[in-house]
């Protein structure tokens, strides 16, 4: 593994040098005053005058957005009637153009791998993931809101990512971690970081929080049927608006509906962000909705994160980002619920 | 010496327990202790017992009456969509009010979402309630770890500062510009009534957005709803919204488009003020929520004027009357309908 020391110019040359002829994006400087046509609400084009400085935390938005795009062409198709192709279906061309993503934290570059789980065979998934480069920060502090170690990462993981950069004092570590990050810096002339420098930072790793999966395996060994059928989810629900903050913002929750759109005879077919706390969301077309109450809502984004999917796949689905606790209306606070759902016997 | 919230919350919790003790009320809908500073639980209490955790603070933003009509429904009898409705009174529910909530209170008993003899209106005057947001920004890069809050100063906390900040300064825009802060229903007296404020004019704020171009008018519209990731956070925090099926939920027929596109986001936000023209009591639930500090209040905002204006009326202030939306009269002002005539006057 190449390990680099780059001062703050210096890195903002490298991201500035890559955005020269590629899409490179970042979490959004400040209140964001429009957006770009390919770039979500949180995120921006990199652009030559602002100097890649990030307050801690997760970004506003999450990084599922450049993976998991709302919405997403899946395919597209023309209702004219003088058009021999009318009605046919076409694939529109996949995107190959890399995207260079700076910026993101640990607990995003894990919830990349974590979603690949359900969408290992999704080839929509597979392209955006071929095509993105990950350049994330490490966490030299946890938010109030953050609690990424609980759910099985740490503030200074670098699962997931192609290069990490830590800060130290006033310059920055860069850790190469894959073959595509070595082609991004092999472009530079950078220097290398010293032994003691590399040490440090490992010194720094191990004194950091430590990934703990200690809640997830007695979560793991209750009964699916009492944790569903607990008290808990009343009060919950009852408090709980129903909107799409929470999961919209989420970086695991990977939800989506398929719908068809017809512009002036041209239509699209695109999958967008759907969230289970939307009462359109289980509707059956027979019109029953096995999650009519706002309570059955609550309780499935819940049971989903904590329960149901570590059943399929062994992690839970949700990295402790903290996105959730500080958007909720509401306040529900998914660190409460998992410790009153710690406590039902 | 206690604080005014202080002394509230006792008040509240008393009348909460006495409520709930003789069985006057089955539930009543308030506040708990939020787990981040600047946070509150809205919360419903069922057994006198649990009134311990009811708070009042600065930092109750959203708006009880947006949860009556579902606890109403809940003190029910358990009965099939077709079943007559049971015999006999049924069950109370005892609710917080302020001034705009209670005024949400009697435009939803205007549209029979609300029985209003089922309601106690716990009614406490608002002293303005504090914008989360705005302290966030004022404190931008620093972690805010606590807040405390006393009667006319918050003091903020973080792990290598306190600062002390005038309360009033980061009170919301809707609280601010407020006259009516006293409830207009009050079954329960909480503290003391307040007298209205003066304000010479409540819609300063859209003033200034009228005063632009149109171009300029434009600007602002979309880059205000630019970043709007359609949540409806906005939408589900209102008292106003009870439809079953929201035209923007509704796939058959799809009236707005699903995904991000500046004009289905667009749709959404101007359809959804429409609706709530002559029913908005300016309570500030809607832009208090927003994960994106979208300020969709100010559309809102300008249908009040325009209602108050061309109508006369205020939401929730002439509980006897229609609403304006559903009534009319010959002599309505129109000068903002299109004719044809006209049309083709202006295109000349
Ligand atoms: S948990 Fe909070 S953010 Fe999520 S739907 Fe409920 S009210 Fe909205
Ligand atoms: S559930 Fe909440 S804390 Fe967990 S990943 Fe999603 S937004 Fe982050
Ligand atoms: S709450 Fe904000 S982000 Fe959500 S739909 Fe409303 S304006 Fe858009």
């Amino acid at each position: 593994m190449k390990v680099f020391r780059l001062s703050q110019t210096e890195l903002d040359n490298m991201v500035q040098g890559w955005s020269q002829n590629r899409r490179v994006y970042r979490p959004a400087a400040g209140r964001q005053q429009s957006t770009h046509a390919d770039c979500a609400p949180g995120w921006e084009r990199v652009a030559a005058s602002t100097p890649l400085t990030l307050p801690p935390g997760p970004s506003k938005t999450s990084v599922k957005t450049f993976l998991f795009p709302q919405p997403e062409t899946m395919q597209t198709y023309t209702l004219k009637s003088s058009d021999p192709d009318k009605g046919l279906m076409k694939e529109p061309q996949k995107a190959t153009e890399k995207q260079i993503i700076v910026g993101l934290r640990p607990c995003d570059a894990r919830s990349v791998k974590l979603n690949n789980l359900p969408f290992q065979e999704d080839p929509f998934y597979q392209v955006n993931l071929a095509r993105t480069v990950m350049v994330g920060f490490t966490c030299s502090a946890m938010c109030a809101t953050c609690f990424c170690d609980q759910m099985g990462g740490s503030p200074m993981g670098t699962e997931g990512l192609d290069i990490a950069i830590s800060q130290v004092d006033g310059s920055f570590i860069a850790e190469v971690l894959t073959p595509v990050g070595e082609e991004l810096t092999a472009e530079i002339r950078l220097t290398p970081a010293e032994d003691s420098e590399i040490n440090a930072l490992a010194e720094r790793r191990k004194n950091s929080p430590q990934a703990d999966f200690a809640k997830l395996d007695v979560l793991k060994g209750r009964d699916l049927n009492t944790l569903y059928k607990a008290a808990l989810w009343q009060t919950l629900g009852e408090s709980c608006i129903n909107c799409g903050a929470c999961t919209f913002n989420c970086p695991t929750c990977y939800c989506f509906d398929v719908q068809d759109e017809v512009v002036r005879g041209q239509g699209r077919r695109i999958r967008y962000w759907d969230s289970c706390m939307f009462p359109l969301y289980s509707l059956h077309t027979t019109g029953h909705n096995p999650r009519g109450q706002k309570m059955q809502r609550t309780r499935n984004r819940f049971m989903h994160k904590l329960k149901y999917f570590p059943e399929r796949y062994g992690l839970f689905s949700c990295v402790g980002c903290g996105r959730c606790v500080k958007d909720c209306p509401v306040n529900i606070d998914i660190r409460e619920v998992m410790s009153d759902l710690l406590a039902v016997e | 010496m206690p604080t005014i919230n202080e002394k509230l919350t006792e008040e509240i919790r008393t009348q909460a327990k006495a409520l709930l003790a003789d069985g006057t009320v089955a539930a009543v809908i308030g506040y708990s202790r939020g787990s981040l500073p600047m946070t509150v639980k809205p919360t419903v209490v069922r057994a006198s017992e649990d009134c311990g955790k009811l708070v009042w603070n600065s930092f109750c933003v959203l708006n009880l009456a947006n949860y009556l009509p579902e606890v109403l429904k809940s003190v029910e009898p358990p009965r099939g969509p077709r079943d007559p409705k049971p015999e006999g009174p049924l069950a109370k529910v005892a609710v917080l009010a302020t001034g705009c909530w209670s005024r949400n209170i009697v435009v939803q008993t205007q549209e029979h979402q609300v029985d209003r003899d089922r309601v106690v209106v716990l009614g406490v005057a608002s002293r303005g309630m504090v914008s989360r947001r705005k302290v966030e920004e004022q404190f931008a890069g620093r972690e805010i770890l606590a807040v405390e809050e006393f009667d006319h100063d918050l003091v903020i906390k973080g792990a290598d500062f306190e600062e002390k900040i005038n309360r009033w300064s980061v009170v919301r825009d809707n609280c601010q510009t407020c006259t009516r802060p006293d409830p207009v229903l009050v079954d329960v007296r909480i503290g003391e009534p307040a007298s209205e404020r003066k304000n010479p004019n409540p819609f300063q704020q859209v003033d200034k957005i009228e005063e632009k171009s149109s171009d300029e008018r434009w600007a602002w519209f979309t880059s205000e709803f630019s970043t709007c990731i359609r949540c409806y956070a906005c939408r589900n925090a209102c008292p106003l919204c009870y439809c079953p099926t929201c035209f923007v939920d509704d796939a058959k027929p799809q009236w707005v488009g699903k995904s991000l596109d500046a004009v289905d986001t667009g749709l959404f936000h101007l359809l959804r003020a429409y609706h709530c023209a002559g029913r908005c009591t300016d309570c500030g639930a809607c832009e208090s929520v927003c994960p994106m500090g979208i300020n969709m209040r100010m559309l809102t905002k300008k249908l009040n004027k325009d209602v108050l204006n061309l109508y006369g009326m205020e939401a929730g202030m002439q509980p006897a009357s229609p609403l304006p939306l559903t009534t009319y009269a010959t002599d309505d002002p129109q000068k903002f309908i299109v004719t044809e005539a006209k049309a083709v006057k202006e295109g000349e």
